[in-house]
């Protein structure tokens, strides 16, 4: 009988994406995760919704409205081990540069002041349907809504740091941090 | 009972999006949205920040290519420190630059392809969603997953080199670069052992467009008949009329392609283009200003600068673009999953520009940046892999940013996408009592033809009628959050 893989969750909540994709410049390697490795819930799949407990949960982004906080919830209640993957998930990143504007302010400059708007929207929309999720007043790191167990640093963190902390938690094994792997850019 | 149609979140495009198809009582379809839930700020928070923060900063909007802001950004900043559009930079800036941009394009189009929409070519958009993923395509056709890793691979390999890192590099500043590309940079490229070498890269770039054209001759139906609309097209385009990702004028035509506008200069943008605000989303509409709401949208990336441009100056890209014409008659093509054809043509594109620009002995030169009279406004425009990329900035007279206006590729195709879903939706669940998996990623595949980029769309923000309490793991409030108010 196959051995049980690991089953992998990840979710991007208030991020760019870039962490995904440094997840994905581990390159060639990827192919040996797989065997290692099943990717369940994730940007990549098809898969929307939990349907079993997950080994590990990766999570790239902040919390800056009403869905990611679910979302992250969701994530905790169905993965053992929860990591937050770089700048924006550990410190809110530069989403979170928008903590100290008030929110009206924001969303003025780009709906009713910006060059190719000003003028141009008389009614003054904004927009407001019930289907958008609501923004939280500021943008919150992942650990202060829900526990987190580890921290990868980086905008983004290097594959390989990605890499070798996915095969240690996935062996058990060690992890070292050879100087060089670990940036705060 | 009326019904409602949730798809969320919409899944193997790059970003946060949803999908609402209202149904009436007999189950026709009377409304489909596609909502972009996400929101940013960026116009607002960078304001205050020094302007040479801009390159580095608001790639971060987007790590999916980061190099399009960083060098959309870039060009914008050339203009505030006098250095000009395009031509203004030194040849070794101007190279290295378009270096990192066609590395950028060439790995961002096979990611998109080999990653995000051959799960659908190949296993077909009925097929067990637990299957249809790159994960499933490495088990039923490892050498076409391998092929796909390698390029993304390649293309990061070359950002690196060039802008420093792979994701959120620094290498382009206000006039210029911050480094060359060394002779021993170069040559881990060009005596790369294969496959890692533009040589390599091209053959394998037009044996992607081969699978294609294959595909295609097997599944004309699906291919030509999946979602068809007239639409705008719109791109950079250089001078001369030729296919130009990194510099050019603005060129748009229109479904029977009359250039609508003509070929103008991009530093003019916000007279030709507006956007519009609608209420459920947080991306806006843009037009032509000219022919106004209804009739101005426009499709930009790869489908619509094929539209554009009179000829691709490659030879190989070339020889594609001559067949691709054919197919629609010389007329542009409007075809939603003809996208994909026209994104492996750039593909080949950019391999050959790639193998050009690495033979360049430019490339080693000495002078990185330039620059001129200080002004107080710049404008960068780019050809991202998705489409055309505004970035607008005005400065004060501490070097701050006063003003940044921010135009990315997908929210110029959040009509058409939305036109694309509401075609799919209409065919696939009129009539029906069940909806079945298959019909709503039939949905799915008419928006991940555009490869919507809803990371970078996001940058803008608006705001919600509803109230949340927020609590941490111990149950303690953190806050309670208020909807921002139009009241
Ligand atoms: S940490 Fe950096 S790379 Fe990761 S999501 Fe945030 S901005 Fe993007």
């Amino acid at each position: 009988m196959e051995k049980k893989k690991t089953v992998v969750a990840t979710a991007s909540l208030a991020g760019c994406f870039g962490c995904h994709m440094s997840i994905l410049d581990i390159d060639e390697r990827i192919l040996s995760l797989i065997d290692l490795v099943e990717f369940h819930r994730s940007p990549i799949t098809d898969i929307k919704h939990f349907t079993e407990y997950c080994d590990i949960g990766i999570i790239e982004g902040s919390c800056c409205n009403s869905e990611n906080v679910q979302v992250l919830r969701e994530f905790r209640r169905h993965c053992r081990v929860l990591v937050s993957l770089g700048e924006c998930a550990i410190m809110g990143g530069v989403p979170a540069m928008r903590n100290g504007i008030p929110v009206r302010e924001c969303i003025e400059e780009a709906y009713l002041n910006g060059p190719s708007v000003k003028g141009h929207n008389p009614e003054m929309v904004l927009p407001n349907d019930p289907e958008l999720p609501m923004l939280l007043d500021r943008v919150y790191p992942c650990h202060e809504i829900v526990k987190v167990d580890h921290f990868l640093p980086g905008c983004p963190p290097r594959a390989d740091l990605i890499y070798d902390t996915l095969a240690a938690l996935i062996t058990g094994g060690e992890l070292h941090l050879p100087y060089e792997t670990v940036k705060y850019d | 009972m009326s019904q409602k149609i949730t798809i969320e979140p919409v899944t193997r495009v790059e970003g946060h999006g949803k999908v609402t198809i209202h149904l009436d009582d007999q189950g026709n379809v009377v409304r489909s949205r596609l909502h972009i839930v996400e929101f940013r700020g960026f116009e607002r928070f960078v304001q205050g920040r020094p302007y040479w923060e801009a390159p580095v900063l608001v790639q971060r909007l987007c790590g999916i290519c980061p190099v399009s802001h960083h060098l959309a950004a870039a060009k914008a900043l050339d203009v505030i420190v006098g250095a000009g559009t395009g031509t203004g930079l030194s040849p070794t800036a101007e190279k290295v630059r378009r270096l990192m941009h066609y590395a950028q394009i060439f790995q961002s189009h096979a990611l998109h392809f080999f990653h995000l929409a051959s799960p659908d070519l190949l296993f077909g958009v009925d097929a067990d969603p637990k299957i249809r993923n790159i994960v499933g395509v490495a088990r039923l056709n490892k050498g076409l997953a391998v092929q796909g890793v390698m390029m993304r691979k390649f293309g990061q390999e070359l950002i690196r080199i060039t802008a420093g890192k792979k994701i959120h590099g620094t290498g382009a500043i206000p006039g210029g670069v911050n480094k060359n590309v060394s002779a021993a940079e170069r040559d881990e490229f060009l005596k790369g052992e294969a496959p890692m070498n533009p040589d390599a890269m091209v053959l394998w770039a037009e044996e992607a467009v081969d699978f294609f054209k294959d595909y295609h001759r097997k599944n004309r139906e699906f291919i030509d008949g999946f979602s068809e609309f007239p639409s705008n097209h719109l791109s950079l385009v250089r001078k001369d009329g030729a296919m130009d990702l990194y510099h050019g004028v603005l060129r748009a035509v229109d479904s029977e392609g009359k250039v609508i506008l003509h070929d103008i200069d991009y530093q003019e943008y916000f007279n030709v283009i507006h956007e519009e605000v609608r209420s459920w989303s947080y991306m806006k509409f843009p037009y032509i200003a000219e022919l106004g709401e209804q009739a101005g949208w426009y499709r930009v990336g790869p489908l619509a600068r094929l539209n554009t441009c009179s000829f691709i100056p490659t030879p190989l890209a070339q020889k594609e673009f001559e067949r691709f014409r054919e197919v629609s008659g010389g007329k542009p093509n409007n075809r939603c999953l003809h996208t994909h054809y026209a994104r492996l043509i750039e593909l080949l594109h950019a391999a050959e520009v790639i193998r050009v620009l690495l033979n360049d002995p430019d490339l080693q030169g000495e002078e990185l940046v330039r620059r001129g009279e200080k002004r107080h406004e710049g404008i960068g425009v780019i050809e991202a892999p998705r489409g055309t990329l505004f970035h607008h900035y005005r400065i004060n007279d501490d070097d701050q940013i006063a003003m940044a206006n921010l135009i990315v590729s997908t929210t110029h195709n959040n009509e058409p996408m939305n036109r694309a879903v509401n075609v799919v939706a209409k065919r696939m669940l009129t009539g029906r009592t069940e909806v079945t998996e298959p019909m709503l990623n039939a949905v799915e595949v008419a928006i991940r033809a555009y490869d919507p980029c809803l990371s970078c769309a996001t940058h803008a923000m608006g705001q919600m009628p509803l109230e949340i309490t927020l609590v941490r793991p111990d149950g303690t409030v953190v806050s309670r959050a208020r909807s921002g108010g139009t009241a």
